[in-house]
Formats: C-alpha cells, structure tokens, sequence
C-alpha cells in the first residue's frame, strides 16, 4: 500500500479541486499528440491530426482530453487503494484499448508541464514532487492487469 | 530522432527568449530534481546544504545553464561541440545518464511555470528532442 502524508493527501485534494477539466484534459492530451507523435496511433479515427494546429482545435481530442482528465478523479477519491480502484480500467487499456502502458508516463509529464504552466510559481518543488508521486502511482495501477 | 532546421529554429527562439533567466532557471530545475527525485541527492553528498534554493545548489544550475547555453551555439553538431563536457561526464562525474532526463524534464517543467506562453506544444517538442539529443552528447563517451 503506497504511504500519503497529510501535505500529499491535501496537495492531491487542492490540485483536483481547483482544477479545469475543461482546460486542462484537452491541452494535456493534445499537447501528448504534439510532442510524442507515435502516440497518435490510438487515435486513428478522432479525424484531423495533421499538425498541432490541426490537435488543438480537433474537438473530439478536445472530449477526449476530458474524459481522460476525469479518469484521475476515482484515484483522488481512492487514494489509499489506487491499484484496486483502476483494476477495470487497466484491464479495459490492455485487453480493449491495447494501449502501450509507457505511453501513460507519456502522458502524465505532458500533464505535469501544463499543470506547471497554469500553476506557475504556486507549482512549487513539494507540490510538484506530491503530483508526481500521484502519478506515478496512477501509471503504475493502470499497467497491473496487463499480461 | 535527430534536430530538423525546424527543431533548432524553435530552441534558438525560445532561447532567445528565456536565456536572460537562464542562471534562475538552472537553480530552480536542479532545487526541483534534488526535492523530486531524491536519488539524484546520491551524486552531491560532498555539498555542506541540499536544500532548495541553497548557495551550492545556486550556483551548479547556473554552471548547468553554460552548459545548455554552449549546446544551443553547437546544435548544427552537437556531439563535436559537448566533447569536453562529454569525457568530464564519462571519465570523472559519471553520471548515470538515466538521470539526463530527470534534470531534462525538471527544466522543462521550470520553463512551462516561467514562460507559460512561450512554452507552447511546438517549443515543447522541439525542445524535448534537443535536450534529449544534448544528452545523448553528454554520454558519447561513457563506453
């Protein structure tokens, strides 16, 4: 079982909280689309990936960002069982999706850069390190079920 | 994965842009990986303080920074340009160059929280690749 501290547990709290999904799911991903192009083979019918340009205002990446961003929201709700809550959701991104798990650490640092971006200074060194502690935990549990 | 003239027109730009910063740069990016990834603490255990923001930490990320700064007046050729830097890395500090990416990734995150709007996807990715071919230079010389 992963250890929280109190700051942690109220770092990862404040973060969701106070985050855009709305925002910030579809300029991770499309950022993820951008700067590790390989990735965009999941995304073979989502239409126009031409250029960055053309992801940024492709509005189904825009949904899926999303969706993707609200996928976080049951490991903040379930923080001391991360890798039970995400048993299904591996399971569907191995058997279903058959995604590549090294892409989830992909896009986990696209995700880290933009919330950098928005947060600025407030993305201070012991936030940033209880963020990635979240998300490397996330990326672990969602490669579990793979086999 | 090598630099098109796109890639190093897009880090010469953004460079021109964060370079005035550069010494700051460097001591938060550095302060972030120690607090981060604290493995990387192993390789600076002769240091009296650790701590961010910290006279040793200070000063070695703007030492860090030159060396960024020298990369990006070599990038037509790289591996030619880091030489010396290379066989200081290889015979001397050895560094584990898995921890390239870890000081690559804080500097990028330090400059999304800097430069929110020049930081775009594009500069990013042109970015991600020169410092991953920066590093690549680094570890010429370990074998």
């Amino acid at each position: 079982m992963v250890e929280w501290t109190d700051f942690e547990r109220e770092t990862i709290q404040n973060i969701f909280a106070q985050m855009d999904y709305e925002e910030i799911g579809p300029a991770a991903l499309s950022r993820c689309l951008v700067v590790y192009p390989w990735t965009q083979r999941y995304f073979g019918n989502f239409g126009n990936l031409y250029n960055a340009a053309a992801i940024k205002s492709n509005p189904l990446i825009a949904v899926h960002g999303k969706t993707i961003l609200h996928g976080l929201d049951r490991a903040v709700k379930n923080m001391d069982d991360i890798k039970t809550a995400y048993k299904e959701l591996s399971v569907l991104h191995s058997e279903k999706l058959h995604v590549d798990p090294d892409n989830f650490k992909l896009l986990a640092d696209c995700l880290t850069i933009v919330l950098a971006a928005k947060l600025g200074s407030s993305f201070t060194p012991d936030i940033q390190a209880a963020f990635q502690k979240f998300m490397a935990v996330v990326v672990n549990s969602l490669g579990r079920q793979y086999h | 994965m090598s630099l098109t003239e796109k890639d190093k027109t897009a880090v010469k730009t953004l460079w021109g842009k964060i370079s005035k910063s550069a010494d700051a740069i460097g001591a938060d990016a550095l302060g972030r990986m120690l607090s981060v990834y604290p493995q990387t603490k192993t390789y600076f255990s002769h240091w009296s303080d650790l701590s961010y923001g910290s006279g040793p930490v200070k000063a070695h990320g703007k030492k860090v920074m030159s060396g960024v700064a020298l990369a990006v007046s070599k990038i037509d050729d790289l591996t030619a340009g880091l030489q010396d830097l290379s066989e200081l890395h290889a015979f001397q500090l050895r560094i584990d160059p898995n921890n390239f990416k870890i000081l690559s990734h804080c500097i990028m995150v330090v400059i999304a929280t800097l430069f929110p709007k020049d930081f775009t996807p594009e500069a990013h990715v042109a970015t991600d690749k020169f410092l991953s071919c920066l590093a690549l230079a680094l570890s010429e010389k370990y074998r």
